[in-house]
């Protein structure tokens, strides 16, 4: 089986974000950057996969200027036998990244597409419900877990109040949440190989994909801050506030 | 140009579930004509519902056997083929539309918005980034305006006072490669995380699972859910979908108190929408003091059982009702 895994290079999550003066969207120089925690993830699993025999080619890809090679060469360190750079400019859309995925996994005759449920720089969740649909394949989203068995993908879905469960026939999409698996540490040594594998590269020509961009960014701005409260000194004091002066309870 | 809103019902069982309304609420800020289109296996009971709301033109019902797990890949068909005939389609940014929408829209060849907690206009949408850190302004450049609307940031009210008519539409067939096997839904008498009025949540400081208890208790006291951070949920004192933050939940309650819960900044882009917040900790730098209104530096296990006691008095209920309850 094929499995195709992307990777979104992305702000680190440690790092606490600050908004541009001019609005223009938020501070990316000097920042560390890092692959897309939930990226990670999903490619943790199809390298599981591999280790267990299920998985025989593992392709990493990842949409973005040459800075984002750094987010593949860990993948290769991870696991990935082949890594695809699709070139694009910085923050492409999910409608026009599903697009290009669609088009890479086709041309790759892949039999599983793995991502992140969402990017935790535009927290937008919709490039791989977006690629299922522009393949006409089922969607696996928000996995906690995943089988594979005779061509078919058993997903266990976190859902508000619950979890689903659906089973899928492949080839599908499937998008990993938090605790589908806790991802490995990169060996150094590990990586030092990496950074010899060869990088293929792609452009969104090739692939038949127009990046024309769909929304338009106005601004972006720092939310409104809560202002912190008073302390109290005691239960009693708290629960004399809660009751008279904020009336909750 | 006068908007023209489809907004896809959310249902609970064979009811409308709340997020429904807050969908309704953001339709209605929108302007215009509401048409609400639900589909499933049995959407009776949720149709009649919407059909005595006011503002909503018509309710459009897809049912049909195969509706019945809410998959995306039936149900976008369902709702790809009236993208057209509306200026805007909106769905709740629940799991249901999540999953739901990205599909509808690129099956449409649209970009969506996800997340929409501000409508400026008929074309400009906020939504919140980076975890909250950051919101941005999007102007959507396409023909068809395709939304998620956060939950917690438009009013939850049904409004009633209305006669739509309620027509049936196309439910398609069924794409047959995917179906539901399993669905395991939390069985708990207390109200759900998203709609509760009263929030606790616990962190990492509890220790253990069974000290976790603490905060159960103190939840019934109150009639409140219970919440967790990242922390808890990783080291097991409290179930995954408990966990209130950037990759949890967004609650906004009335009330949110914070027990042993450090701030990490994913864990207050889930709740500083909340309207009163409560902090207990030891440490009194805790980030999560910068964001409450009441601090209360100390024991958690010396506060708890105190606080959870001197509620149930002020509540007016013995001990011994709530100590089965």
């Amino acid at each position: 089986m094929k499995v195709l895994v992307g990777v979104k290079r992305v702000i680190d999550y440690n790092v606490n974000i600050r908004v541009r003066a001019d609005g223009s969207g938020v501070e990316t120089e000097n920042v560390r950057m890092s692959a897309n925690p939930f990226d990670e993830i999903a490619l943790e699993e199809a390298v599981r996969m591999k280790e267990a025999g299920i998985c025989s080619e593992l392709i990493a890809v990842t949409v973005g200027d040459e800075a984002s090679q750094e987010v593949l060469r860990s993948a290769l360190a991870m696991g990935a036998d082949r890594a695809i750079r699709i070139h694009a400019e910085a923050s492409p859309q999910p409608l026009n990244v599903a697009a290009l995925l669609a088009a890479l996994a086709r041309e790759e005759a892949v039999d599983l597409v793995l991502l992140g449920k969402q990017a935790i720089d535009d927290d937008a969740n919709q490039t791989g419900q977006m690629t299922a649909a522009l393949l006409g394949w089922p969607q696996g989203t928000f996995a906690s877990e995943l089988t594979i068995e005779d061509g078919r993908a058993r997903v266990a879905r976190e859902i508000d109040g619950g979890q689903q469960t659906v089973e899928l026939e492949l080839p599908a999409v499937i998008t990993a949440d938090l605790r589908l698996n806790e991802p490995r540490f990169v060996k150094l040594p590990a990586m030092m190989k990496a950074k010899k594998r060869p990088i293929e590269e792609r452009t969104p020509e090739a692939l038949g994909v127009d990046m024309r961009p769909r929304v338009e960014r106005v601004e972006v701005s720092e939310p409104v801050p809560r202002e912190a409260g008073v302390r109290v000194a005691d239960v009693d004091e708290l629960l004399h506030k809660l009751r008279n002066e904020a009336g909750v309870i | 140009m006068t908007n023209t809103v489809l907004v896809v019902a959310e249902t609970a069982g064979d009811s409308l579930a709340a997020s429904t309304l807050v969908t309704l609420t953001a339709a209605r800020e929108l302007g215009g004509a509401i048409d609400v289109l639900v589909a499933g296996a049995q959407t009776g009971s949720a149709a009649e519902s919407l059909a005595s709301m006011a503002d909503i033109r018509c309710v459009r019902v897809a049912e049909a056997p195969h509706l019945a797990g809410a998959l995306a890949e039936d149900l976008a068909a369902v709702v790809a083929a009236h993208v057209g005939e509306y200026s805007h389609v909106l769905a709740p940014a629940t799991t249901f539309g999540k999953n739901l929408l990205p599909r509808v829209a690129a099956l449409a060849d649209i970009q969506m918005v996800s997340d929409v907690i501000s409508i400026r206009d008929a074309e400009t949408f906020v939504h919140p980034i980076y975890a909250g850190n950051a919101n941005e302004t999007l102007r959507v450049l396409e023909p068809h305006k395709l939304l998620t609307i956060r939950p917690t940031a438009f009013a939850k009210e049904a409004v009633a006072g209305g006669e739509a008519r309620v027509e049936p539409v196309e439910a398609g067939k069924p794409q047959g490669r995917s179906r539901e096997i399993d669905l395991q839904l939390d069985e708990s008498d207390r109200p759900q995380l998203e709609s509760a009025g009263v929030v606790v949540s616990g962190g990492r400081a509890f220790g253990s699972p069974e000290k976790f208890r603490l905060l159960e208790e103190l939840a019934a006291g109150l009639n409140a859910a219970v919440g967790a951070s990242r922390a808890a949920v990783d080291a097991g004192y409290a179930p995954n979908d408990c966990q209130v933050g950037q990759t949890g939940k967004v609650v906004a309650p009335e009330l949110y108190i914070a027990v042993g819960i450090s701030g990490a900044i994913q864990h207050l882009a889930g709740m500083t929408g909340s309207k009163v917040i409560v902090a207990i900790n030891k440490d009194p730098d805790a980030p999560i003091f910068g964001v409450a209104d009441y601090g209360l530096v100390g024991d958690l296990f010396e506060i708890l059982p105190e606080l959870r006691d001197k509620i149930r008095v002020l509540r007016g209920e013995p001990d011994s009702q709530l100590a089965e309850a």
